[in-house]
């Protein structure tokens, strides 16, 4: 019998303020411990929050990035829990009246192709500290700067139903946060991490126990622990066991989910309205100013490069990836016709990429820029240089030698295109490999390569080896 | 819906609060007198009164995103009663 999967996800996508949802100090990552710490950060009696302007407004952005309804009032909760990272003894969250609600993200399933999934949530709260448990004379050390970071909780529907789909949600997701600049997306840092809610069910059946997977900060590793999860739940479930519900950690190490607490154990949040923060009022005027000032989506702009550029959708989805590449497409193809921009497309998503990858770069480190790129497409697609002589170009483009004219000028890597001229190189091969010639007449294709290479070679890898092909296979007649 | 004294020890629990069998009693006592408070406000009705957060109108002031807070390091330190490489130093914990 089948088992049906059913998963949700919770994401904390870091807002990119300057500066703390409710206190002056700033968010910048990798300061010296507790110097980013000021006394609300601390929780010093007395000190009270003011709301950062700056994380409203990414809030606001994803919501209409997502379509979702922005309620025009809500509410600051405290959840109350107790840990030295915490300093006041509880968080400062939304909780009945989120500021977004609702809105939804596109992924293509492997399985179920294009669908969307349904956002339940997205609300405001702040990051907690940092405990060190390496020993301090068996004492635990707390680092504040991280306490009061402006975070943006997004809650999806449980709607996702593989750990493939949760990782195209997930990454989805990522690129939007990115995308509409409210989160610089860096997992490494901890700026965007995922909790995966699991559960499995026999179709039909109700909901079945869930377990909540915390705290992943890859996608590879929420693909993994989700898959041992799911083969896990089943596996007891057909042994005949129950699952009970619980909140549990995934070890890379192991590629296992282990359990940290159990329901019993669950946290008791006795939320309740902050009486420190009014009710956050949001203006119709101020939605319009975001709202002008929203880039296009990812889905406008691949829209507009199918159409402008006769893209397909999938090299429209791959240059859509990141606002900085789209970006970088757009400056090397503007303006130009279709097979320059195709050949753009294609050495952008090609080797431009494999080596930004190589070396570890992103976009706007590239040693190539748009322009010089779209110079050599245009030398690609005027016949000038082959194929294998682009590489080349490329390659000493990259190590920072110039315009792809100017490299081509100087190697001397202009492309014979002179019918006349390949006429002649191919006239002196044929007369000099009878033999080959022979072969090929009475059937053999490889005679043919090996007479192209000859060509080739006579010509020092400069002829057009398109014209070469048929001028020769002309005269051979 | 009167709480027990079992009610009580969590939520002090919660708090991390120690608390006697005596004062347990007392606070029962006195937590069971909001309930019957409480009871007798939710008596009322208030069918088509939009719920209130806080007591006072308006809203939220907001701050403009700049940086503009230099916290001082040592003099906060000085609050605590131990630390050591920049950093608060607190019971062991780890969940």
């Amino acid at each position: 019998m089948n088992w049906e999967v059913v998963i949700g996800l919770e994401t904390h996508a870091q807002l990119s303020t300057q500066s703390k949802i409710f206190s002056g100090a700033s968010t910048a990552f990798g300061a010296a411990p507790n110097t980013q710490a000021s006394v609300i950060d601390v929780a010093l009696p007395g000190s009270l929050p003011v709301l950062n302007k700056g994380a409203v407004e990414r809030a606001i952005r994803f919501g209409l990035a997502i379509g979702a309804t922005i309620n025009r009032r809500s509410i600051f909760a405290r959840k109350n829990y107790f840990y030295p990272d915490l300093p006041k003894g509880y968080q400062i969250s939304q909780f009945e009246i989120p500021v977004v609600q609702g809105g939804k993200i596109a992924i293509v399933s492997p399985t179920r192709g294009e669908i969307a999934i349904q956002l339940t949530r997205a609300h405001l709260e702040e990051d907690a500290g940092k405990s060190l448990h390496e020993d301090f004379h068996g004492m635990s050390g707390i680092d504040l700067n991280r306490a009061g970071t402006p975070l943006l909780e997004i809650v999806s529907e449980p709607e996702m139903s593989s750990a493939d789909e949760a990782v195209a949600y997930a990454k989805a997701l990522h690129s939007l946060v990115r995308w509409i600049d409210i989160c610089d997306g860096n997992m490494q840092e901890g700026s965007f991490r995922c909790d995966a809610n699991v559960s499995v069910r026999r179709p039909g059946a109700p909901l079945g126990t869930r377990r909540e997977i915390k705290n992943l900060n890859s996608f590879r590793f929420l693909q993994q622990a989700i898959e041992y999860e799911i083969k896990w739940q089943i596996e007891t479930l057909e042994d005949g066991g129950k699952i009970q519900q619980a909140t549990v950690l995934f070890d890379p190490d192991s590629g296992q989910t282990r359990v940290m607490r159990l329901k019993e154990d669950a946290h008791d949040y006795r939320y309740f309205p902050d009486p420190d923060l009014l009710p956050l009022e949001l203006s119709d005027e101020w939605l319009e100013e975001v709202q002008a000032h929203m880039p296009l989506l990812q889905e406008e702009v691949s829209g507009k490069f199918m159409n402008e550029y006769d893209l397909t959708p999938y090299q429209a989805r791959t240059l859509t990836s990141s606002r900085e590449l789209a970006e970088y497409f757009e400056s090397a193809a503007r303006d130009s016709d279709s097979k320059v921009a195709q050949l753009c497309a294609n050495w952008i998503s090609g080797n431009l990429s494999a080596q930004l990858n190589e070396e570890d770069l992103d976009i706007s480190q590239s040693r190539i820029s748009a322009v010089q790129l779209r110079g050599l497409a245009e030398r690609i697609a005027d016949g000038t240089i082959s194929g294998k002589m682009a590489k080349e170009v490329f390659d000493v483009m990259w190590a920072g030698e110039g315009s792809a004219d100017e490299i081509i000028e100087r190697k001397g890597l202009k492309q014979i295109s002179d019918a006349g001229a390949i006429g002649k190189i191919v006239d002196t091969v044929i007369a000099a490999n009878a033999q080959q010639v022979a072969d090929y007449k009475a059937g053999k294709e490889k005679a043919f390569n090996s007479l192209v290479g000859q060509v080739m070679k006579a010509s020092q890898g400069k002829a057009n080896p398109g014209q070469v092909n048929e001028i020769l296979k002309k005269k051979l007649g | 819906m009167p709480l027990t004294s079992s009610d009580v020890k969590r939520i002090a629990h919660l708090a991390r609060i120690e608390i006697t069998e005596a004062e347990t009693e007392h606070t029962l006592g006195q937590l069971n007198g909001i309930f019957k408070l409480i009871e007798q406000l939710q008596s009322v009705d208030t069918t088509g009164i939009e719920p209130m957060s806080h007591p006072l109108g308006g809203g939220q002031r907001l701050r403009e995103d700049v940086a503009i807070d230099h916290p001082d390091r040592d003099a906060i330190m000085k609050n605590a009663p131990a630390s050591q490489d920049g950093l608060f130093l607190v019971p062991r914990v780890i969940e």
